[in-house]
């Protein structure tokens, strides 16, 4: 960790230009950075990268336990009739008589749905790059508040505590759904997990939009305020837009999700009825009159639907870079990127109620949200078309960080098409809540990211760690996970058009539901073998870590600005002044130019032989 | 013992692996192919690609024709038609897409792969292309809403006058029916006075509720508009009736609707498919607990004589249950006097008033 600063524009910690006088300070002040305890260099820390692999770590932790959950499930789907004796070890008394209790399996399906969405796919995902490509790729010391993002992670770290813990406990975690619908949700009496662990659920999801507001103000005011010389907003890479807007649209619907779960926390606790009403359970009538569980349904969706674009763009930034950066192609429609990403995020905010076409809803509403849910299907579908784009003519380099960009855009095909079907409410009417909502939602937000997040950690693992990780088991890796999901997901779609409801523990109670038990052990076979394929990932990250290949400071020939750091960058990331920025990120392979890629720093005044017309510095 | 073995096993596995990977560093290093910056891996993965589009588009087309017979429920009622034309029409729209773009994909990976001495292209961008394929889906998508708006809206418009009218309530994990008896009017309820015999709450100082009948199924008549009252005393439910189309939320508190039109009798759909024992099911699709994949309620299609002969046959709830009647009587004359009454009617007349 090399932090030598003999000067800087810019100062770690604060916003703006440091004064002069000052400069020498800050400079004693890293200084004592570079001797500082281990507990704050490595546990406690200020630094945005460490703090990136901090929530890389903790969601490759996450996503095994929510890989295992799903496991479980499908051990029991496609195996309805069998006894699960050997899960004994492990589950306790969760086995009842060698079968799985119906109320555990939907306490996994849960809790399996609440890591995956926001442990996993929104702290793991946006957390670690967000946090690690924001100051690099802006031109950043650190992000504007080191130690507000300090304190993302670790409310982000007790909230997964609380979570973990709610796991073990003796009436089992919350199982009301991810979606923790009331009455269900608020009520111990309809179903165990709706006590303490609903309980732990709400506490650890409160600290988790607390971390995520703090990342999130951070991640804003570093994109806008820290951006280096000459970096203006369209000079941004696709990746710093997406995680921009991204952090926007957490900002604006955690807090709604947050009133949510207050709202239902009085409920369950404190004897209002905001979410119910007319209640007659275990026996007994209970006081709570006039509330509405279709209103915490909206509050929920208000979230819930922006979450699937938190999750997902991310993603679409990383993918965008990493397809121009390996086919040595600008991307196509950089403008039209921009401009699909701001109308995604715009519309994400009022297509929530897509969800709830028949909850009894106004169908006049209905109408209005059918309407702009399928106008969101435009601004994606340019996005697929630039991207195909980009691929045209290329000289197609197939490092890992490409295949998994690849395998992105198809699954976000093979997902968003589907889309088309369930925003449509005359058809939702037979599709909502079958397997066919699964099977879309697996693909497109939850498959996708997943590829987006292994694309990121393969394409910016040499920046982290300063080791490369090794390409075939990564190649492996790609075409293992690549075809496991499209073996689990395909035949999902054909599941649910026959009507098999979500969230059942067996349809073997129903004629209608029992044509395809063959197809569901498929399924279950494929996901768990999809699922082990991922401990080669996790082999090959732990040690790559540490016996990897080592990397040089820019092994892809890549143009943005983490690139110029040295292969390790230490806290402060640029050991001499930050570089300035002339030219838009995506210059790859222009005619003219002496290599196929001119770095965001090189001035016009270097590249005479391939300026545009219009391409000459302005101040230099 | 077992475990131990497994666990041996696994570790043994483990070692080999980790063998195997070292050995092939090594080889690669010795070789030189770890130096070389694009080498042929790049190949291979771009014909895996091709492969797997091939391979991976012939087992889709395989399994998809081999399950289509099996994915479709059967259709029982008239909107069921219209819904199930509109989907296919949508699958058709969107499978055209999804097979052009990932050819695109596959094709693209494959024939623009690394080669050495060839420069990409630099093409930016071109608004003309960046219109026509923002237009192009706009305009689909605009088809496919105004024509799901249309049917939308004339699904969930209001029931006809004469449909024949039966409420269901959720709860935990069974659904319970009740008809409106002679009056074509379903009395008032009130989740306060469910007990065990009276699970629906009625109260029966409401006149129109005397001739009210709970029933173990349901039967409805075929051709003839159906409309369904929904309601739930406990957490969330979902009415899912697949072969007729029809799903929507049971939702305490606030009583939904659905109407539909049945098409063919339970027995005309058995001849149908050769199944003496078909039967149209119910099936509760909102998570609510631990039985929520058991909750099922059979639903008969009579001819419309037989739904009236069965109809005539039922015995009011009141006539089976006097004793409730009686008790009910005094209870309901106290009730009046306490507070509780007024809130009691304020929750339920929204109840009766959601008729159309």
């Amino acid at each position: 960790m090399a932090a030598n600063l003999p000067t800087h524009s810019q100062v770690q910690g604060g916003i703006g230009v440091t004064e002069p006088s000052t400069t020498h300070d800050e400079h004693l002040h890293h200084d004592e950075h570079h001797d500082q305890h281990w507990l704050f260099k490595y546990v406690f820390s200020q630094d945005h990268k460490v703090i990136a692999k901090q929530f890389l770590i903790t969601g490759i932790f996450w996503a095994i336990i929510g890989g295992t959950l799903s496991s479980l499930f499908r051990l029991q789907l496609g195996w309805p009739e069998s006894t699960f004796e050997w899960l004994s070890p492990f589950l306790g008394k969760w086995i009842e008589a060698g079968k799985l209790n119906p109320e555990f399996y939907l306490a996994l399906v849960t809790m399996h749905g609440t890591i995956m969405v926001f442990f996993v796919l929104t702290a793991g995902l946006s957390g670690t790059f967000s946090n690690f490509l924001i100051p690099l790729q802006v031109g950043a010391r650190d992000m504007a508040s080191g130690f507000m993002n300090m304190l993302s992670y670790w409310f982000f770290f007790i909230s997964s505590v609380i979570m973990f813990i709610s796991l073990f406990i003796e009436t089992g975690p919350a199982a009301a759904g991810w979606t923790i619908y009331p009455p269900l949700s608020a009520l111990p009496q309809a179903i165990p997990g709706s006590g303490l662990g609903m309980t732990l659920w709400l506490v650890s999801m409160a600290l988790f939009i607390v971390s995520q507001l703090l990342g999130g103000v951070n991640y804003i005011t570093t994109v806008i305020n820290l951006r280096t010389r000459g970096m203006s907003m369209s000079k941004l890479p696709l990746t710093i837009w997406a995680f921009f807007l991204t952090a926007i649209l957490g900002l604006l619907s955690f807090p709604v999700l947050f009133s949510a779960a207050l709202l239902l926390i009085f409920d369950r606790s404190f004897g209002t009825s905001f979410f119910l009403s007319d209640i007659y359970i275990a026996g007994q009538a209970l006081n709570h009159q006039g509330g509405s569980p279709i209103l915490f349904q909206h509050l929920f969706w208000f979230l819930g639907h922006p979450e699937v674009y938190i999750v997902i763009m991310p993603a679409m930034g990383m993918v965008s870079e990493i397809l121009a950066t390996n086919a040595r192609k600008p991307i196509f429609g950089y403008r039209a990127m921009i401009g699909s990403l701001l109308g995604i995020s715009l519309l994400s905010f009022v297509v929530w109620a897509h969800h709830m076409f028949v909850t009894g809803m106004n169908p006049f509403l209905g109408s209005v949200f059918m309407f702009l849910t399928l106008i969101i299907a435009v601004p994606s579908a340019v996005k697929t078309f630039n991207w195909l784009a980009t691929l045209w003519r290329g000289n197609i380099r197939f490092t890992t960080a490409m295949l998994f960009s690849i395998g992105f855009v198809s699954l976000f095909i093979s997902g968003g098409l589907t889309g088309i079907i369930l925003g449509n409410a005359a058809i939702d009417i037979q599709m909502h809540n079958t397997y066919f909502v699964v099977a879309h939602f697996h693909l497109v937000m939850g498959s996708s990211a997943f590829f987006g997040l292994f694309a990121g950690v393969y394409h910016w693992f040499p920046k982290m760690f300063g080791r490369m990780l090794d390409e075939k088991l990564g190649y492996i890796h790609f075409w293992l996970t690549f075809i496991g999901v499209y073996l689990v997901f395909m035949p999902m779609h054909y599941v649910g058009i026959a009507g098999f409801p979500r969230r059942y523990y067996a349809w073997t109670g129903f004629d209608s539901f029992s044509q395809f038990a063959d197809l569901n052990k498929f399924i279950s076979a494929a996901a768990i073998l999809a699922f082990f394929g991922q401990f080669i990932f996790i082999f090959n990250f732990f040690y790559s870590i540490f016996r990897g290949r080592r990397a040089t400071e820019n092994p892809w020939n890549s143009t943005t600005l983490e690139w110029t750091t040295p292969v390790v960058p230490g806290h402060g990331n640029w050991p001499g002044e930050i570089p300035a920025v002339y030219r838009w990120p995506y210059d790859y392979s222009k005619p003219g130019a002496a290599e196929d890629f001119i770095p965001q720093n090189v001035p016009y005044s270097q590249t005479q032989s391939s300026n545009l017309p219009y391409e000459r510095d302005s101040e230099d | 013992m077992i475990a131990l073995g497994i666990l041996l096993v696994l570790v043994l596995l483990l070692v080999v692996f980790g063998l195997l990977f070292r050995i092939q560093i090594l080889t690669s290093i010795f070789s030189g192919s770890s130096t070389r910056e694009i080498g042929t891996s790049n190949r291979v993965n771009a014909i895996l690609f091709i492969l797997f589009m091939v391979i991976g588009g012939a087992a889709f087309a395989y399994s998809f024709i081999e399950n289509y017979g099996k994915m479709n429920p059967p259709i029982a009622s008239v909107h069921g038609f219209a819904m199930e034309r509109l989907f296919w029409t949508t699958m058709i729209i969107i499978g055209i897409v999804f097979v052009l773009t990932h050819i695109a994909l596959f094709v693209y990976s494959y024939k623009y792969q690394h080669k050495e001495g060839r420069r990409a292209y630099f093409f930016p961008h071109n608004n003309k292309i960046e219109i026509i394929w923002t237009v192009i889906p706009a305009i689909v998508m605009a088809g496919l809403v105004f024509a799901g708006w249309k049917e939308w809206t004339k699904i969930t418009g209001p029931a006809p006058k004469d449909s024949v009218v039966l409420e269901v309530m959720g709860k935990q994990f069974n659904w319970l029916v009740r008809y409106p008896g002679r009056d074509q009017k379903l009395g008032v309820v009130n989740y306060r006075l469910i007990d065990a015999t009276n699970e629906f709450g009625f109260d029966l100082s409401d006149k129109s509720g005397l001739d009210d009948f709970v029933a173990g199924e349901v039967h409805v008549p075929k051709g003839h508009p159906v409309l369904l009252k929904i309601r739930s005393r406990d957490v969330l439910h979902a009415v899912y009736m697949p072969h007729f189309r029809v799903q929507m939320y049971a939702v305490p508190g606030m009583p939904t609707k659905f109407w539909f039109t049945p098409t063919k009798t339970t027995d005309e759909m058995r001849a149908q498919l050769g199944n003496p024992k078909f039967n149209y099911e119910l099936a509760c699709n909102q998570i609510c607990g631990r039985g929520h994949f058991a909750m099922k309620l059979n639903i008969i299609v009579d001819e419309p004589d037989d739904y009236v002969a069965w109809y005539a046959q039922q015995k009011s709830f009141s006539e089976q249950n006097p004793d409730v009647l009686a008790t009910f009587k005094q209870k309901s004359d106290k009730l009046v006097e306490t507070e509780n009454a007024s809130a009691a009617a304020a929750v339920v007349t929204p109840a009766t008033k959601a008729s159309l």
